[in-house]
């Protein structure tokens, strides 16, 4: 799957992911704002990173350029290596094609499009054929609990189903990273506590790295490490224990 | 990546089945205008030709007067006279035949039943000039076109509305004021036309004509056959010369009459024909310029409509060329489709209206394989823009669309 990119050089610790001295600047001149001010942050595969802050202290800013959708100003960024701020937006396309997994708040599903033919759009992207299609598809909406909804739309779905949906679409060409921007942010609470569930348990399971941005303390309980963002700087970076997955066990 | 972005412009088009078959109505309406023109306009132009040729082969008609048209025969000028015959059989070369002609249009009486037709007083060279076969019965007589003896030669029309099942030929025909027996009868030329049934006639001596029904010894109009290998051009003028000499026209006037070469009067026709469905089908072409310019509107609004759902296959590793494809094929299959769809539509009212016209229906494929290629080449061109500027969306600020 991954054949182009280097594969990871030493088993030991090395960062899947390196930012060093990261800064984003919009605009130019008087106008010019700058989202990021110089952030260097690793994150090593299988973690579940949350990243929190107030609205404005650039964590969307930073999951973009995670996502490989925008590229830093200054800095460098390395996945597994590559030096991602040198890619041609091309490259960096087929960088997320064959290692990210996205996730949307407004789940961003396909209108009057079946669930199968949704998660199947990223494999149409890597050229799989139809049949490997349909059984990957089908796999993945079993692992997030909608078996047996594969021809429903996404106006047949509920807010909580069509998450699920958007997050099988993110797993099923199996990522190094699955990229989660506030996916609980239109859920109500009992929702979102399975959305979260399920991100535990793919992050546990699978060992898929987790990126999560939220606003929500609640939902970055569940994650194994939040970084908080405060006006374009790393403020706080903490390991957790995680009981609340335990919690969120129970729920199910 | 093609056959993908085939199925990804596929999928599309049926997910918005509706749109889709507004956007393309425009293409339909254009591509069936088109070719409906042009095959119709073929039609036309085969008919007049055929029909005109009808009329008899290599064939001059001279009429006094200077109008074109029917019904000059006394346009204040003065008439031809059996001399003019007399004297273009004997001094102009290249003639097959020269045909006096005395047209009347008469109501036919036999047994109790009535019919108008045109009666021609003429002699035997009509028969070459006009083309004629004899389906039964016979010529004039030498002595018959001399003394004027009441005998005439029928068309089919009149034989089928005066005789129907039965044979005509020596049954007695009433003309106005004298009776004549039937001696031939013309075969068909079997055309249906409009107004003009060349099969609507009868034929009598000249001088019958003269005597009984005209009461003078005008002539006109004469009509002349060539023969096949010689010069027209050449011909026409000799007779304007003799003719001129004839009827003692000045140097410097114009002549008080004129030869018209049938073959002509067809060539003119059939270019005006030409010309004008080149202007329809100009026309049309406006109307498919539009049709794609539709499509271009639509699939502008279609692009702000999905810019989220472009920026989802971006960020999930679409590449810009993926998504310009997958535009571009929607919008040369959408044209397609529709160009197809108005080939059809336009095979249905040739169809009807050649019909309804009695026109011949040609079917041009490559009318039909044109409008087709146009149309996907009209894709092509109106859905770039759109296309290219979906492929160049950045695919933060189209999540971010709302």
């Amino acid at each position: 799957m991954i054949d182009a990119l280097p594969t990871p050089t030493s088993a030991a610790r090395e960062p899947l992911i390196q930012l060093r001295g990261v800064t984003k600047t919009y605009g130019t001149g008087v106008a010019a704002f700058e989202a990021l001010k110089g952030i260097d942050l690793d994150i090593y595969a299988g973690e579940f990173v949350a990243i929190m802050g107030p609205s404005g202290s650039g964590k969307s800013t930073v999951m973009n350029m995670l996502g490989c959708l925008d590229s830093p100003t200054t800095g460098q960024y390395l996945f597994q290596g590559i030096h991602v701020e040198r890619l041609t937006r091309q490259q960096r396309a087929l960088l997320r094609r064959h290692a990210l997994g996205f996730v949307f708040q407004g789940f961003n599903l396909l209108a009057r499009t079946s669930a199968q033919e949704n998660v199947e759009l990223p494999l149409l992207y890597r050229g799989e054929s139809a049949p490997v299609r349909r059984e990957l598809a089908a796999k993945a909406l079993e692992s997030v609990g909608l078996a047996g909804w594969e021809g429903h739309t996404s106006a047949e779905l509920s807010g909580g189903q069509q998450q699920r949906v958007a997050i099988a679409r993110g797993i099923v060409t199996n990522p190094l990273v699955l990229l989660a921007d506030e996916p609980t942010g239109n859920l109500d609470s009992s929702r979102s506590k399975e959305i979260m569930g399920l991100l535990t348990t793919l992050n546990q399971t699978r060992k898929i790295t987790v990126l999560m941005v939220t606003h929500e303390a609640e939902m970055a309980a569940y994650a194994s490490r939040v970084v908080t963002f405060v006006d374009g700087r790393v403020r706080g970076d903490e390991q957790q224990l995680v009981p609340e997955i335990n919690a969120a066990r129970e729920d199910h | 990546m093609w056959f993908n972005a085939f199925l990804l412009a596929l999928r599309e088009i049926r997910r918005n089945l509706m749109r889709s078959f507004l956007t393309v109505l425009g293409i339909v309406i254009g591509v069936a205008a088109v070719v409906t023109m042009v095959t119709l306009g073929n039609g036309a132009t085969v008919m007049v030709s055929e029909r005109i040729s009808n009329l008899g082969s290599n064939l001059l008609v001279m009429r006094a007067g200077q109008r074109l048209g029917p019904s000059s025969d006394r346009a204040g000028s003065n008439a031809f006279n059996i001399q003019d015959v007399q004297a273009l059989q004997e001094q102009i070369v290249g003639l097959k035949a020269v045909a006096p002609a005395v047209t009347r249009a008469i109501t036919l009486v036999a047994e109790n039943r009535n019919w108008s037709s045109t009666v021609v007083g003429t002699t035997n060279d009509y028969f070459i000039t006009g083309n004629w076969v004899l389906a039964d019965g016979r010529k004039f007589e030498d002595d018959e076109l001399q003394s004027g003896r009441s005998v005439c030669v029928i068309g089919e029309t009149v034989r089928r509305e005066l005789f129907g099942a039965v044979n005509p030929i020596g049954d007695r025909l009433r003309v106005r004021n004298f009776d004549c027996q039937i001696i031939g009868l013309l075969s068909p030329k079997g055309q249906g036309g409009i107004g003009l049934d060349q099969d609507d006639t009868v034929l009598i001596p000249l001088t019958t004509a003269q005597r009984r029904l005209s009461g003078n010894l005008d002539v006109s109009p004469i009509l002349m056959s060539v023969n096949d290998m010689a010069d027209t051009e050449q011909i026409i003028d000799n007779i304007n010369r003799l003719m001129r000499e004839r009827r003692n026209i000045a140097e410097n006037d114009e002549n008080d009459f004129s030869v018209v070469d049938t073959r002509q009067i067809a060539q003119a026709l059939s270019g005006t024909i030409q010309i004008m469905t080149a202007l329809l089908g100009a026309v049309a072409a406006v109307s498919l310029l539009v049709g794609g310019i539709g499509i271009m509107n639509i699939m502008l609004v279609s692009v702000t409509e999905r810019t989220r759902e472009i920026g989802v296959r971006l960020a999930i590793g679409a590449l810009e060329r993926e998504v310009l494809l997958q535009f571009l094929i929607e919008a040369v299959v959408l044209s397609a489709f529709g160009g197809i769809a108005g080939i059809i539509l336009s095979f249905g009212a040739c169809y009807a209206v050649t019909g309804l016209m009695g026109l011949p229906f040609l079917f041009d494929p490559v009318i039909n394989v044109m409008a087709f290629v146009f149309s996907a080449a009209i894709g092509v061109v109106f859905g770039f823009v759109p296309a290219r500027r979906a492929a160049q969306l950045d695919p933060i600020d189209a999540l971010r669309h709302e």
